[in-house]
């Protein structure tokens, strides 16, 4: 065992030195996109259908002679359902695309050469990033009116635009953070070189460092993205009238059959991973690709 | 630093287009240079060589200013470089400085990183910026590599790029740190050709290196710094052969 060795990881045992350094990459990758990250592969899929088919044929078996069968009652609420999860896309967009803005400048912020917006922004990330995500949606819910008065117009603020704010908010967080750590991530070398040939700073972030940082963003970003997909059905529990909110609508107008509730609700977790696996396999390609390269 | 008001029309050839007195710079306790003073005239190759940590590249990097100074005074061309009322952008356009890792834009193809400063800090005009960045590279003979991207490109031939990147902004002064201390054996040779080119062309050197007989070969004045201070200069026949410190002798002794 060299010395050299020895510092390169942390642990002494050479069987466990490709573990190491498995766990220190994983590491950088979550210190950078966030703790929580989608690792969904198709085999989850195939398990999900298995349960909604398992579950339907489970309470299929329990149903009295004459009831309707669990799949004709499903197929019957497709489209209320489908136009539910509708939805939680459209929720998820909009607070992607407010998250993003608003995230992006918050980075920018972050490192900013000015103490004060450097520290308040730092702040900001931090308190949004790691407050619990009901939490800001409860906030948003109640604090905000439930519409603007500009003098000459009003605008309305329904509970599903006040939702997504409550959900851009911790995306806000985590896109900046990851603004920050791609921009961190270019070597400073490339700040030295163009800060030699008299670019300004200005200059020197938005043609220097900011195009390279896209490509370095655009996995972690999307990671993003089917997070909060996902967590869009939290604003079932504020009462928005999206696919989970319309699951109990479901429910309750079949006269509260027990036996439909786990198909109901498995088959709207296997919506879900239609709409996310996709993405998540995209990232996982991007991510390879762009590990390479730089 | 009563020179800092100095108005730059009262530099002329005459005087040393850089001239550095009783540097002192420190990063926190370590004291890197310990009064150093050297003057450069119009046109001269200066060589600074010495153990690493000696302050060579620190000295180099507070000529544009990419360090601050604690004490003492650098003038290009007659303007004090580390005054609070410094033209950042004059200065920078005078001084070129290539770096040892090359730093090119790795997004943008080699002739976008030559013509990138001249558009977009100087605002000079596109056609006239194309034509002269087409002579820079056959100046540091690269014709037809002008679309490929620095990850395309070897060690040597992207640091010919990032001189003529330099180049581009037509400064007044070149400095080198170290630019071919990163580049395997054999593309050495071409950078070094390339700066000798420059060199004879009359354009003003200021080079970090460990490039011994290169140092012999193109330098007016060598330097050999050491903690901080410079030991010994003089012009590199003297010097090689007749150095008079004993530091001098033991690293040259070391080197060659």
């Amino acid at each position: 065992m060299t010395q050299q060795d020895t510092k390169m990881s942390k642990t002494d045992l050479p069987v466990l030195l490709p573990i190491a350094e498995r766990m220190a990459k994983r590491a950088a990758y979550e210190r950078e996109v966030g703790i929580f990250s989608l690792r969904l592969k198709a085999q989850h899929g195939v398990w999900l259908a298995m349960l909604v088919l398992l579950s339907a044929t489970v309470a299929q078996a329990q149903t009295t002679p004459g009831q309707e069968t669990i799949f004709t009652v499903l197929w019957r609420w497709k489209a209320f359902l489908l136009e539910g999860f509708l939805f939680n896309i459209l929720i998820s967009f909009m607070a992607m695309a407010i998250g993003t803005v608003a995230g992006t400048l918050l980075g920018l912020m972050q490192i900013s050469l000015m103490p004060t917006v450097k520290a308040s922004s730092w702040a900001v990330t931090q308190f949004f990033r790691n407050a619990p995500w009901l939490t800001l949606l409860f906030f948003c819910m109640f604090m905000l009116p439930f519409e603007f008065d500009l003098g000459f117009v009003q605008i309305p603020f329904p509970d599903w635009i006040k939702a997504v704010i409550g959900l851009s908010l911790p995306v806000m967080a985590n896109i900046s953070e990851v603004v920050r750590g791609a921009i961190k991530s270019i070597p400073f070398g490339q700040w030295e070189a163009s800060e030699a040939l008299a670019f300004s700073r200005r200059q020197q972030l938005w043609q220097i460092i900011l195009p390279q940082c896209i490509k370095r963003m655009i996995p972690p970003w999307m990671n993003w993205y089917a997070i909060l997909t996902m967590a869009t059905v939290l604003a079932s529990i504020v009462g928005v009238n999206e696919v989970m909110t319309r699951a109990g609508q479901v429910s309750a107008a079949e006269g509260g059959r027990t036996d439909l509730l786990l198909p109901l609700y498995s088959s709207i977790m296997l919506l879900f991973f239609i709409y996310c696996y996709p993405i998540a396999r995209l990232t996982i390609r991007l991510e390879r690709k762009f590990a390479v390269k730089l | 630093m009563t020179q800092s008001n100095t108005p730059t029309t009262t530099w002329d050839d005459s005087q040393p287009i850089v001239s550095i007195k009783d540097l002192y710079k420190s990063f926190g306790d370590l004291e890197v240079l310990s009064g150093v003073s050297l003057d450069v005239m119009k046109g001269e190759v200066i060589c600074i060589i010495g153990p690493s940590g000696s302050g060579k590249s620190t000295l180099i990097r507070c000529i544009n200013a990419l360090n601050d100074i604690d004490k003492g005074s650098i003038l290009v061309e007659g303007q004090e470089v580390h005054s609070p009322d410094l033209d950042m952008l004059a200065l920078r356009k005078k001084v070129g400085m290539v770096f040892q890792q090359y730093n090119l834009f790795p997004h943008k193809t080699a002739l976008e990183n030559v013509m990138m400063a001249p558009l977009q800090v100087l605002k000079e005009d596109k056609e006239e910026v194309q034509a002269r960045a087409f002579d820079l590279f056959k100046k540091v003979r690269l014709e037809g590599r002008e679309d490929h991207y620095p990850g395309e490109l070897s060690g040597g031939q992207q640091q010919r790029v990032a001189i003529a990147r330099s180049l581009a902004m037509k400064p007044g002064v070149m400095l080198f740190d170290e630019v071919t201390a990163a580049l395997d054996p054999e593309t050495v040779k071409e950078v070094l050709v390339t700066i000798k080119d420059l060199a004879e062309d009359g354009m003003t050197c200021i080079l970090v290196t460990h490039e011994m007989a290169f140092a012999k070969e193109v330098a007016d004045h060598i330097y050999f710094t050491d903690r901080g201070v410079i030991v010994e200069h003089g012009a590199p026949d003297v010097f090689f052969e007749n150095a008079q410190d004993e530091r001098t002798r033991e690293f040259l002794g070391q080197i060659l």
